[in-house]
């Protein structure tokens, strides 16, 4: 009965709340799309009732609230515990269901979500709700926890578009959106995005002049051969993995002192280099040390695990820490190579995805087992650069087996890596997550919503591993391909690249995540294949131009009718800079380097302790190698790198943002790594038998990597003239403009018109394009 | 001449492509200029507008004088005559509990309780318990909020000050000013929403890092922008040598000129805001130096912060520089004095360490006052934790240092809706334990939210899946200091 009048009330003010409704902000465009025709439980009701209920009526069995859990389809059809006359749910009929009743009341009493909550539902979602409710209500596995499956490819309408298989399922997706997919884009623009995308670097002037030149069908192709065959491709590569894997030069807590981790970098860089597929190259950073007769290579690439950040500070409780790096193992596994924020149960049970706080450290016990403790030395000598377990390795080892160990000096070199104790040390589950709060013994294991860890696996990393690569895994493909796609596309197929759980962004294109993670399996997990798909597609090549219909449509570009358009990464954005203007010093891998940086960061920063208390900058070539070998010091990272949104390498991090702002625009305008570039780059073009018009055109085609517009030519020429004529004015600005770094001036040179030209080229690289891949 | 053109700043080329860009935006676009994301951001999940309160704020901005080390609350808020009494005894068991020890005290066999070397009087009408170490302090007392039970979980400084910034001890968390910037944008159009001073004293120093105001998972624009002494006071502001005002007016019209063909042939919004960036690095490159120079300053503001003030980089020179800053409408001014970390030699160095900061940080209270600014400035003045009442090592009645507590410390706060002249929570006459209501750093956390007019359960930020707040899953406002 008392139902019954909510009912009437609820139709009675339902005409009000749809008005209020449209004043809601924030709500506004999401209430304006349509409600589908068929309502998917996967697609349009998990993800409302993952973000607004299941926190209460979700997997956490401690926070459940009325006994109510939502997330699994028998207990949601079960009689309410409270009032066993009710139901949560009833098939078919939304006017009998408590979750309808509830969402739609307008009784703040019984309202859910509760107001105190202060989490709302907004009309589209609660018409989605009841719709789905009036179709049967039916559940279904949440779309990552399932096998992925190649299905057909959609039939397009424009079928000879598409180049690849990709591009079906694109071309499939924006037909249905009414999208038209832009023009091939032009043949420089889609060098210099190649180029970017595949090695990190721009095209050199030969390659830009082979390319242009060569209108034979296979030039494109030609053009991708040739890079993923530079020694730049494996660094490119390296970039992104040292942001998941949160390598640093430095142990990261307190006085922040030194630590010899390169030498596993230099492993990555190699290993992409050589395309070691991608289960060999994890399966060696996860349990290279547990392989029979493990090579010493293989024991390298378990620093993997080893790159957490270590306390060095005096006076911390030992166990404390220990399980830190535990929790930072397991947390990086998970975010990492599954896609899962399994970090949340590491309190409690998950509060929206099936994982209980029990198979968290489960999970965990993988990597309880290290011979290690929370810590073994304060800040000191060589002897700390590397913390146990660890390797020393050899100049004989790097001559002879190692050779890809960029190793210069005779220094001992020591590496922390990953080893075992002989005797399996306990796991229990740590109550909220405390280090001194010891619950249940547990035994390693894997969550059983992803796929149970088969018995007859070893229960350690290696078995672990084997579980990562069954081919029953539903996630370690997906992940890796999004990932992947992500680093390509600029934004991953889910956008949430570390959590494609319940919380996370669906797939924008599911049926084409799932086509290339099966196809990426069935071809042995070879990486430089995938690449060369990706980069081969239609879609890849399509013209950024940005219409405004498209702009309005589809302002993120979610469906792909463009090709993306972003800034580069901060690392690039030196690589760019060195590159073009002829400084960069292309050796590959070795210990970190510390190019300029304005003075007192380390020396305010610091307690005066340790050997990274100073920044001592480098001189000579270490100035110019590429910004992934800037030396990352955790507490204050290199300046230039966060400013352009490199991860601080605190912890893992798949996805980063984006970000656009006036501190950047300082960095190109005032950093004396530019200038200098500027400087060097001009007294070479100087000197070049050329008219002014031709060195501004070249200057413009090495960085901005195409040949310039006449207006554009006009503009610079212009601005170089008005220059030349105000250094010949302003001598001493000239004298002191050519000052600036450490990289020698020619014995020779008219100053008047290289400061000219130098002020031509800073503007080049403070341009827009110049640092966008478009 | 040059000047004029200058001040009058656009170029007719310039003012042309400006104008079109500018076509359609209010007033309201200037905030966003430096906090781009501010109208443009996923409010919809915090009920929040992200430039808007969830309600009326008593404070407008902070300036946080965090003493960096731990400074005893022994020797300078937390009268404890009892210790002096009791000088040299282990202290009962009884009362240490379960307390977990640092590894520097954890070994002893004894833990000797000393009392304080140095005196307390009671001041102002508030008649508040302050040491003699602290002269000036005493001066203000009847505008500060003294708090005696602060407590916090954390026993090391890493972990603990990263704790008090971010609300949790590990993760990568944004700092509470990039919380703040994110949650209420920027006042000011030339300067950012979230600044940070160093400082150092002669104490024994724990490091501070530029982690401490990172934005963590927030957008970078919310971290924290350190600003310092010396000729390039923000990273890369200064031009480089031989490049002047009037020449880099002319090549930003260049670069702009260029951008905007770019922008016609891409149709990409993104290069009409790197545009709209660059005029603000100009108007930057401009605004912070004028806030920085401390030479126009009168005589009787230098008199009152102390001759320090003059030499740039001290702790008196950045609490006048936070007035500047604050004044000018910067939302979060982070000062970090190092040197409070006193585990041997305690007498000598809190005495030094306390004369280092105790003129300025009363000065900064007069001076919001007499402007009018403190009712709308909250000003925060404390450590990340406390100092064991039992000695660390030997000991005698004038020399003897304290370990890191966590159960128990004092910090004060001033202005900005929080009630002067009185002190809030008690420890027992050990000085070991909160007696009464307790102060946990979320909860200090959450008050300093609801003054800016946020509620802390409802600033969050959606990451990964999960609603980050800066106060985790805890914390409560303490309704009874507030105005």
């Amino acid at each position: 009965m008392k139902k019954r009048i909510y009912y009437f009330l609820f139709l009675l003010i339902s005409v009000l709340y749809t008005v209020q409704s449209c004043n809601y902000i924030g709500d506004a465009q999401s209430s304006e799309e349509q409600i589908p025709d068929q309502v998917s439980y996967n697609f349009d009701i998990r993800p409302i009732f993952s973000d607004k209920c299941f926190a209460c009526h979700g997997p956490d069995a401690n926070k459940r609230q009325a006994g109510l859990r939502l997330d699994n389809e028998e207990s949601a059809f079960k009689a309410l515990k409270e009032n066993p006359s009710a139901h949560a749910l009833v098939s078919g009929k939304p006017q009998l269901s408590e979750v309808f009743m509830r969402i739609s009341s307008k009784d703040t009493s019984i309202l859910m979500p509760p107001p105190s909550s202060n989490l709302k539902l907004n009309s589209r979602e609660i018409d989605l709700i009841e719709k789905w409710i009036s179709q049967g209500a039916k559940y279904e596995t949440h779309w990552s926890f399932t096998r992925p499956k190649k299905s057909p490819l959609p039939k397009v309408k424009n079928a000879k578009w598409a180049k690849n298989e990709i591009d079906h399922f694109t071309l499939s997706k924006m037909e249905q959106k009414n999208l038209e997919p832009n023009k091939e884009a032009d043949k420089e623009y889609l060098l210099k995005r190649l180029s970017l995308d595949l090695t990190g670097l721009p095209p050199s002037i030969a390659m830009m002049n082979q390319f242009m030149a060569d209108n034979t069908p296979g030039a494109y192709e030609k053009a991708v051969d040739q890079l993923l065959k530079s020694p730049a491709y494996g660094e490119k590569m390296a970039l992104h993995w040292l942001d998941v894997a949160r390598y640093a030069d430095s142990h990261g807590f307190q006085d922040d002192s030194y630590r010899s981790a390169w030498p596993w970098r230099d492993w990555v860089i190699n290993s992409f280099n050589t395309n070691l597929s991608y289960d060999q190259f994890i399966t060696l950073q996860l349990a290279g040390d547990l392989i029979p007769n493990a090579t010493k290579e293989q024991i390298l690439a378990t620093g993997f695990n080893r790159n957490h950040k270590i306390t060095e500070e005096g006076g911390v409780v030992d166990e404390e820490y220990r399980v830190q790096y535990v929790i930072d193992r397991t947390n990086t596994f998970s975010k990492a190579l599954i896609g899962v924020t399994l970090e949340c149960a590491q309190c409690h049970d998950h509060k929206y995805d099936p994982f209980s706080q029990k198979e968290y450290y489960q999970l965990y016990a993988f990597f309880n087992n290290v011979k290690e403790v929370g810590i073994s030395s304060t800040i000191g000598g060589p002897e700390t650069y590397a913390k146990n377990p660890m390797i020393q390795i050899s100049n004989d080892e790097v001559k002879n087996i190692l050779k890809f160990i960029n190793k210069q000096d005779t220094n001992k070199l020591i590496v922390s890596v990953m080893g075992d104790r002989d005797t399996l040390r306990k796991t229990y589950i740590l109550k909220r997550g405390a280090y001194d709060a010891p619950g249940k013994e547990v035994e390693a294991g894997t969550p059983k919503s992803i796929l149970a860890f088969d018995n007859n696996l070893p229960k350690n990393r290696l078995g672990l591993s084997k579980w990562l690569f069954d081919k029953r895994n539903p996630l370690t493909s997906r992940v890796f391909v999004n990932q992947l796609w992500q680093e390509i596309f600029g934004r991953g197929i889910v956008k949430t690249a570390g959590d494609m759980g319940m919380q996370g962004e669906l797939p924008s294109h599911p049926e084409l995540l799932d086509w290339l993670a099966v196809d990426f399996m069935e071809h042995g997990w070879d990486i430089k294949r995938l690449v060369k798909q990706m980069v081969s597609s239609a879609t890849y090549r399509q013209s950024a131009v940005i219409s405004k219909e498209k702009l309005k449509v589809d302002p993120e570009n979610v469906f792909l009718s463009r090709a993306p358009r972003y800034r580069i990464k901060a690392e690039l954005v030196r690589d760019l800079v060195l590159s073009s203007s002829g400084l960069l010093v292309k050796t590959i891998g070795g210990p970190s380097v510390k190019p300029y940086q304005p003075s007192g960061l380390w020396e305010t920063a610091s307690s005066g302790r340790g050997v990274l208390r100073v920044y001592r900058q480098d001189h000579g070539a270490d100035l110019y190698r590429r910004g992934m070998y800037t030396f990352v010091k955790r507490t204050v990272p290199p300046p230039v790198m966060g400013i352009f949104d490199a991860s601080n390498r605190d912890q893992c991090e798949i996805v980063r943002l984006k970000t656009n702002t006036p501190l950047q625009a300082l960095i190109m305008m005032n950093d004396p790594t530019v200038i200098e570039a500027s400087r060097v780059l001009a007294s070479k073009i100087d000197v070049e038998p050329l008219k002014i018009q031709d060195k501004v055109i070249k200057a413009f085609r090495l960085i901005v990597c195409r040949k310039p517009t006449e207006n554009e030519v006009k503009i610079l020429s212009q601005y170089y003239n008005d220059q030349l004529i105000t250094f010949k004015k302003e001598q001493s600005r000239a004298d002191k403009l050519l000052a600036i770094g450490e990289y020698p001036n020619p014995e020779k040179m008219n100053k008047f018109s290289v400061a000219a030209m130098m002020q031509v080229i800073t503007a080049l690289y403070n341009l827009e394009e110049t640092i966008t891949r478009s | 001449m040059q000047k004029d053109f200058l001040e009058h700043g656009l170029n007719s080329n310039r003012r042309r492509f400006l104008s079109r860009l500018s076509l359609g935006l209010g007033s309201a676009a200037l905030g966003s200029l430096l906090v781009p994301d501010l109208f443009s951001g996923d409010s919809s999940d915090s009920g929040l507008t992200p430039g808007i309160p969830h309600f009326a704020p008593k404070a407008k901005r902070v300036i946080y004088l965090f003493q960096n080390g731990a400074p005893s609350q022994l020797e300078l808020f937390d009268y404890k005559p009892r210790l002096r009494e009791m000088m040299g005894q282990d202290l009962p068991s009884s009362i240490r509990g379960n307390q977990r020890l640092t590894g520097m005290t954890a070994n002893q066999t004894a833990f000797p309780m000393v009392g304080s070397f140095a005196n307390f009087q009671q001041h102002g009408e508030s008649r508040n318990w302050i040491s003699d170490l602290l002269p000036y302090t005493s001066k203000v007392v009847d505008d500060i909020c003294v708090i005696r039970s602060m407590h916090t979980e954390a026993i090391n400084h890493d972990p603990a000050l990263t704790f008090f910034q971010t609300g949790a001890q590990q993760g990568n968390r944004p700092s509470m000013g990039s919380w703040l910037s994110y949650g209420l944008g920027s006042e000011n159009k030339n300067l950012p929403s979230f600044t940070v001073l160093l400082s150092r004293g002669k104490g024994n120093s724990q490091g501070v890092y530029s982690k401490l105001w990172s934005s963590g998972f927030l957008e970078s624009i919310h971290q924290g922008v350190q600003f310092s002494s010396g000729d390039d006071p923000v990273l890369y502001l200064k031009d480089p040598d031989g490049m002047n005002k009037y020449e880099r007016r002319k090549f930003l019209d260049q670069v702009s000129q260029l951008n905007q063909l770019s922008y016609e042939q891409f149709g990409d919004p993104e290069i009409s805001t790197k545009i709209q960036q660059y005029e603000m690095a100009y108007r930057m490159q401009t605004a912070v130096p004028e806030i920085m120079d401390l030479s126009k300053e009168p005589d009787d503001i230098i008199k009152l912060y102390g001759t320090d003030a003059m030499t740039p980089g001290t702790f008196a020179a950045n609490c006048l520089l936070a007035r500047k800053l604050s004044e000018n409408g910067v939302r979060f001014v982070q000062l970090y004095h190092q040197g409070w970390d006193h585990h041997g030699n305690l007498p000598n160095e809190i005495a030094s360490q306390a004369k280092d900061v105790d003129q300025a940080s009363a000065a900064l209270i007069t001076d919001l006052k007499q402007r009018g600014l403190l009712d709308e400035t909250l000003v925060i003045w404390g450590g990340e934790f406390g100092r064991t009442n039992y000695s660390q090592g030997k000991w005698s009645a004038e020399n003897y240092g304290r370990d890191h507590h966590p159960r128990c410390f004092s910090i004060w706060m001033a202005g900005g809706g929080i009630k002067p002249g009185i002190s809030y929570g008690e420890t027992d006459e050990f000085g070991y334990n909160v007696v009464k209501d307790p102060v946990h750093v979320h909860d200090f956390q959450a008050t300093i939210l609801n003054r800016l007019g946020l509620n802390h359960e409802k600033l969050i930020y959606k990451h990964l899946g999960r609603r980050y707040r800066l106060t985790d899953v805890s914390g409560k406002v303490i309704n009874d200091i507030l105005v």
